[in-house]
């Protein structure tokens, strides 16, 4: 019986996406011309918003996004998710991902992934990965149709890293014998509640705290030789 | 050499041990990449390097005299078969220190064995670089160590680092009747010949070391890699008194009867400095005035600059190594004929144990290599290698004063001693037990997937590595009662690792003293170069 998980970061950390190629691809499968032509526009028309937020509050713009998927079938965003899958996410898994955590789970670690993007986008690659669980981002649905709000807490920033430990606690694992890995800085709490946490491909912010916490930077982006 | 101005000074030239009398000039003591002048107090013995032994005339010559008239077999030239599949293993960056001047000898010998494969019609050649837990060599430091040539014809399909952590990539040969497990590369175990070209610096390397070590696994080091092998280890550059090569030679021995292997073992004299650097070869009375100009124009220059440039500027000067031996075959004797060449450059004859013994820590360890020098890595320096230059007895007494001189700087680097860090500021502070730290910790780093993936894609140590250079001060740990870091910048490293602090050297020889008393025996053990004292008395 294992005493330690290792949670992952999906986006930018184990793929090149991130939820916008996720909602990108819903937009521009909307099933009419015209539908995909609104949703794309609409998208596009949002970015600099978007991008503005996000610099921000990661939260606000998770929050805001998924706005966008207000009014969609269920039937329809999960049974696009497989194309997703095969079209979109697993060609941009990175060279290095899948023996990572191959090494994670042959440490004994539970494989976990744990994401700000919606559960049905991500569920086809924790699949593919092997992951032992999914932390998720849910949508909520009425009558067959998302509202564009989620099922709160909202996976993200802070509340990653209570997620981590309300799972730990619950599956009887140990927060400090537990590894995390994340490109970003607003995954910083998520890293900060392990005891071994690394970032992967970091961007500035985030390569700046591990080197002032003497935290491991790796790369995925690379496989071996 | 300068003439003895009078007969009773001839000693000075001559012998390699020097007594400190009142009017003898200060020493030159390394400290990092600084380097200190200082007096010793009278009476101190200071032992020197051998001067180099003369380097073979025609190295290649040297090596096909070797390959065809092998020790213990036949000739390399007989066992090739057209066809057949042969891998080379060769030793990594680690040796020699600094890295030598090209043609490295890896070259050399390969540029004589690749043609002598292809004449023979052996097409299906690889060359793996044996770095078990090492950090992968750069495309840079691969060229460097092949030549261009060399580097372009096999880079990087047929000219790569060992994997130890390769899932499919170690096979298991046997056990020992130890229970010592075998394992060794793939390809190298799955070849119909492996041949392995080694570089011996010292003693303790090569022989059976170089298989069972160098192609092998975590769990394969393990088996030897221990606190217990070097409390053991009397010393561990002495094949003869070393548990740890006890344990090698049983592996090694099962490896020979699963594989063909064939050695093909050189060895270097110690002159490590040449031209501008050269009158660190002599010792302080030889010194003309241009060569004390010289250092006051060194030290004048290193004062000036930080850290990171005189690390840049020592680590581009690669030494003037040369060959002074070369010999080939099967794995025992081959190693028995260079040793002998290695104990003859390196040994000098004491019959003496002193109280205090000082030396400098240098700039450059077998594992920083174009990095640096961090505080772990000056422990193994100190406890480790420095503390086991030593055949018979060791220079100092058991419970006497080591002291050293080193800045100590809070200092790593994260891409090649990644979990150094986590080892020396997360473990250190609570306990420094080698037999605590190998039960509670060790395999935790070694499994980590985190260090296993910078081992793998990146340049860095292995997880489990910082352990073994702590297991490697262990003898030294257990055998001095103190250890004195002088010169340190800060307080904590020398606290974290157990030793007390100094500001000058004079400082710490009266702290020793007051352990030892006014009349204690002294030695400064004056490297580098290399220089190993035996005491067989």
């Amino acid at each position: 019986m294992t005493d330690r998980a290792a949670f992952f970061d999906v986006d930018g950390t184990l793929v090149r996406t991130n939820i916008v190629h996720a909602f990108a691809y819903y937009a521009a499968n909307q099933g009419s011309v015209l539908g995909t032509a609104w949703q794309t526009a609409r998208t596009v028309l949002s970015l600099p918003a978007l991008w503005a937020t996000d610099q921000v509050n990661r939260k606000a713009f998770n929050e805001l996004f998924y706005r966008f998927y207000e009014g969609q079938s269920e039937d329809r965003l999960v049974t696009l998710a497989d194309e997703l899958f095969e079209e979109v996410l697993r060609p941009a898994v990175y060279p290095g991902t899948p023996a990572l955590l191959e090494q994670a789970r042959r440490t004994g670690c539970r494989v976990v992934l744990c994401t700000g993007a919606l559960d049905f986008t991500v569920r086809r690659l924790a699949e593919h990965l092997g992951a032992d669980d999914l932390l998720a981002n849910r949508m909520r649905f009425v009558d067959g149709r998302a509202t564009g709000r989620v099922v709160p807490p909202i996976i993200e920033g802070a509340h990653k890293a209570l997620a981590l430990r309300d799972y730990c606690q619950r599956e009887g694992l140990r927060l400090d014998r537990s590894f995390a890995y994340s490109d970003s800085i607003s995954d910083y709490p998520m890293l900060a509640v392990v005891g071994h946490p690394t970032a992967v491909n970091p961007d500035a912010r985030l390569r700046r705290v591990a080197r002032a916490y003497e935290w491991p930077i790796i790369q995925t982006t690379e496989g071996t030789t | 050499m300068k003439e003895p101005s009078r007969l009773d000074r001839f000693y000075e030239a001559t012998d390699q041990v020097v007594t400190i009398e009142r009017d003898s000039p200060p020493r030159v003591i390394f400290s990092g990449e600084d380097l200190l002048l200082e007096d010793l107090p009278v009476g101190t013995k200071v032992v020197y390097p051998r001067p180099p032994m003369a380097g073979l005339p025609n190295v290649k010559a040297a090596i096909r005299q070797a390959i065809n008239r092998p020790e213990g077999c036949e000739p390399l030239h007989a066992k090739l078969r057209p066809g057949m599949r042969v891998t080379i293993a060769l030793d990594d960056i680690s040796l020699p220190l600094p890295p030598m001047r090209t043609p490295d000898v890896r070259q050399q010998v390969l540029e004589v064995l690749l043609p002598l494969l292809a004449d023979s019609g052996v097409d299906d050649v690889h060359l793996v670089v044996a770095v078990c837990l090492h950090r992968h060599m750069t495309p840079a430091e691969m060229k460097r160590m092949v030549g261009p040539a060399i580097f372009d014809a096999f880079y990087p399909d047929r000219y790569y680092n060992h994997d130890a952590e390769d899932p499919d990539g170690i096979v298991k040969l046997g056990e020992t009747r130890h229970g010592e497990p075998v394992l060794v590369n793939r390809r190298a175990a799955e070849s119909d010949l492996l041949i392995y070209v080694n570089l011996n610096l010292v003693p303790m390397d090569g022989g059976h070391k170089s298989v069972g070590t160098g192609l092998t696994s975590y769990l394969g080091v393990k088996a030897h890699h221990t606190p217990h092998h070097i409390r053991k280890s009397h010393s561990y550059m002495d094949p003869e008194r070393s548990e740890l090569h006890r344990s090698v030679d049983r592996i090694g021995r099962v490896i020979d009867e699963s594989l063909d292997v064939f050695h093909i073992e050189t060895t270097i004299n110690n002159r490590m400095f040449d031209g501008p650097l050269g009158f660190l070869m002599k010792r302080e009375e030889q010194w003309g005035e241009l060569d004390r100009l010289k250092l006051a124009g060194l030290r004048a220059t290193l004062e000036r600059l930080p850290a990171a440039a005189k690390r840049k500027i020592f680590q581009a000067v690669p030494a003037a190594y040369e060959v002074i031996a070369v010999h080939a075959g099967r794995t025992e004797p081959t190693h028995a004929r260079i040793l002998e060449t290695s104990w003859r450059q390196y040994a000098v004859d004491v019959d003496f144990q002193a109280d205090v013994l000082i030396y400098g820590i240098p700039f450059v360890s077998p594992y920083n290599v174009n990095s640096i020098l961090n505080p772990l890595l000056v422990q193994v320096m100190a406890c480790g290698y420095l503390f086991n230059f030593y055949r018979g007895k060791p220079l100092v007494k058991p419970g006497g004063t080591l002291i050293l001189t080193h800045p100590c700087s809070d200092a790593f680097d994260p891409v090649h001693h990644p979990s150094y860090i986590e080892f020396f500021h997360r473990l250190l502070p609570e306990t420094r037990d080698a037999r605590v730290l190998e039960e509670k910790y060790e395999r935790e780093f070694a499994e980590n997937p985190t260090y296993v993936h910078l081992y793998r894609t990146g340049h860095a140590y292995h997880g489990a590595h910082p352990f073994f250079m702590w297991y490697w001060g262990e003898n030294g740990r257990q055998h001095v009662g103190k250890i004195i870091a002088v010169g340190a910048d800060n307080g904590h490293v020398p606290r974290l690792l157990g030793w007390d602090s100094a500001g000058t050297l004079a400082e710490a020889i009266d702290q020793a003293r007051s352990v030892h008393g006014r009349g204690a025996q002294i030695a400064m053990l004056h490297a580098p170069p290399i220089v190993m004292t035996q005491n067989l008395g």
